[in-house]
């Protein structure tokens, strides 16, 4: 089995170890810019219906300034992002470079994409779902909790899944300020060296990464749904 | 019970502003069915909303019991809606819950424990007749059953008033029928009192007490059914009567110039309008004998409403013109209305 895979991806399995290190790095970025987005997002997704025109408690100017901050970070490439918000990666994590360097940025990335997915999910919501709610005298944190929260399960998870996979490819560019990672290691070995059995060894553990995400979205979306 | 003063309520479209509802005043007895009919776009479901305040009226206040809603502040308006109960055309159940989870979620806030509140639920679903599908889902549940469910929803909190928005206007004519039952074994077993919406006359001529018309965001008639039914003042009104009544078919025979309807020399064709004594009386056999005349009927259509009997006979009449004349002055004495549809 070694053997034939020596002779398959002779570069690979010298560099085995680093592999698996970056396997790591980029899960370990996943998880906790993940963790850090889905917070962050869920709640200004929410904050947005919640202050829409026409929502549980309208504000134009939060909003307004909401939606337009978040059309602005969507706007810039993320490679640019990378490298503009150093100073205050800086500030957060105390590094501007390596694993934990890439989370701030990669915060950035994710949030106004994942705000909007929820947003998104939240809106597929029948308003009538509100209105009877609001007939029965909830207060609007029980609207949100147990209506709008609760009936846009499927939806939420898809929008999760959506952005994990994106994320996936997210950490991927990290490389570039050092964070690591299974992007890096392609770029480094596979591409700069043209060690080309790294490159298809990193995209086969990514396809699988990338499958994995989708079953078990998929999965809790048919649990979900009635 | 409920008081509705000068209600107005406009709105800002694309299309300018629509004035919805216009200064519209109406008093609701307790223990009443109230319906308020009006074509789409009328304002009727606007109107509706005003009363529990889903919708805030511009001008005007809505009264329950002497307590001014329209006055109160959030908190205490969200306790007065615990109080009245709602249920829409499109049910609006919950389709992540079950059916005894959707019937407990108005429970959720009040003082009863979770096993006192799941009893109730069980009650309530057993009242509305669905007490073996609270572990089922919306999704897997016919029209008629989601709107049930949404009953006993609307009643957890065991409302005085319910307020009906067009409940039964997605459903089919049999399951509008039983729909329609329950609301009146509710109006009667529990005194609850019914504001119900809709576009349908054959709906308010079924359970509603009381009725009022809508056109343009105005109230144009109201009163007690029988008589908004037997004297319609309003070109609307008479419009939403004839929709429910099988007569708009002579009236589109005699505009075909059907042979049904066409007469011989001397004949004429007669609308009998009977109303609460008259239709009791054996009239045809009456005026034939009193003025030797011969009656042809040829489309009947008598109704039961509110426990009276109203209707309509279109007949073809034959016989010595002053005859014809002097039995329809005698029916219209006798509380019959006439209407001479065509001569020949």
């Amino acid at each position: 089995m070694l053997d034939f895979l020596r002779d398959i991806a002779p570069n690979l399995v010298k560099k085995q170890g680093e592999f698996v290190g970056a396997i790591g790095q980029t899960l370990y970025m996943m998880a906790v810019s993940g963790g850090i987005s889905f917070l962050i997002g869920m709640a200004l997704g929410i904050l947005l219906t919640v202050c829409k025109p026409g929502g549980i408690r309208p504000n134009r100017v939060i909003f307004t300034v909401l939606d337009r901050l978040i059309n602005v970070l969507r706007s810039i490439p993320f490679i640019i992002l990378l490298t503009a918000v150093i100073p205050l990666t800086r500030l957060i994590s105390g590094s501007a470079i390596g694993t934990a360097g890439a989370i701030v940025p990669l915060v950035f990335g994710t949030v106004p994409f994942f705000t909007r997915q929820i947003e998104t999910a939240l809106a597929e919501v029948d308003s009538g779902l509100v209105e009877a709610a609001q007939a029965m005298g909830m207060i609007p944190w029980a609207i949100i909790w147990r209506v709008l929260l609760r009936e846009s399960v499927p939806g939420i998870v898809r929008g999760s899944m959506i952005t994990i996979v994106s994320l996936v490819g997210l950490t991927a560019m990290a490389g570039a300020v050092g964070g690591g990672g299974l992007g890096d290691f392609a770029i480094r070995y596979g591409h700069q060296r043209n060690q080309v059995d790294i490159t298809w060894a990193t995209v086969l553990t990514l396809l699988v990464l990338v499958s994995l995400i989708q079953a078990v979205g998929r999965r809790i979306v048919k649990r979900t749904t009635h | 019970m409920l008081r509705l003063e000068q209600l107005s309520k406009t709105f800002d479209g694309r299309e300018g502003r629509v004035e919805a509802v216009r200064d519209v005043s109406l008093t609701v007895k307790a223990g009443e069915i109230y319906g308020i009919i009006g074509a789409s776009g009328a304002g009727k479901s606007t109107l509706v909303r005003c009363i529990n305040l889903l919708e805030r009226p511009e001008q005007g206040s809505v009264w329950m019991d002497d307590i001014e809603l329209t006055a109160l502040g959030e908190q205490q308006l969200r306790q007065v809606r615990r109080g009245i109960g709602m249920i829409f055309q499109h049910f609006n159940l919950m389709a992540s819950r079950t059916v005894l989870d959707n019937v407990l979620l108005p429970l959720r806030d009040a003082a009863l424990p979770r096993p006192q509140a799941a009893d109730k639920a069980r009650s309530l679903l057993k009242l509305v007749g669905l007490s073996d599908k609270e572990a089922a889902y919306p999704s897997q549940l016919s029209g008629g059953q989601k709107q049930r469910v949404a009953i006993a929803r609307a009643l957890a909190n065991d409302p005085k008033l319910l307020l009906c928005d067009e409940a039964t206007s997605a459903l089919d004519p049999q399951t509008t029928l039983s729909i329609l039952a329950l609301l009146k074994q509710l109006n009667e077993q529990l005194g609850l009192t019914i504001v119900l919406i809709t576009h349908e006359m054959a709906v308010i001529k079924e359970i509603c007490h009381r009725v009022a018309v809508m056109e343009d965001g105005r109230v144009v008639e109201q009163g007690d059914v029988y008589g908004v039914f037997a004297h319609p003042r309003e070109h609307v009104t008479r419009r939403f009567i004839d929709t429910a009544s099988p007569l708009q078919k002579i009236y589109r025979l005699l505009a075909a110039d059907s042979p049904i309807l066409r007469l011989q020399k001397g004949e004429q064709l007669l609308r009998l309008k009977f109303h609460r004594q008259s239709a009791a009386q054996p009239y045809i056999s009456d005026i034939s004998r009193r003025f030797h005349l011969d009656m042809n009927i040829i489309f009947g259509d008598i109704d039961i409403l509110q426990d009276a009997p109203l209707g309509s006979l279109v007949v073809i009449v034959r016989g010595q013109p002053e005859d014809v004349a002097r039995a329809t002055d005698y029916l219209r004495q006798s509380d019959v209305d006439v209407e001479v549809m065509k001569r020949a």
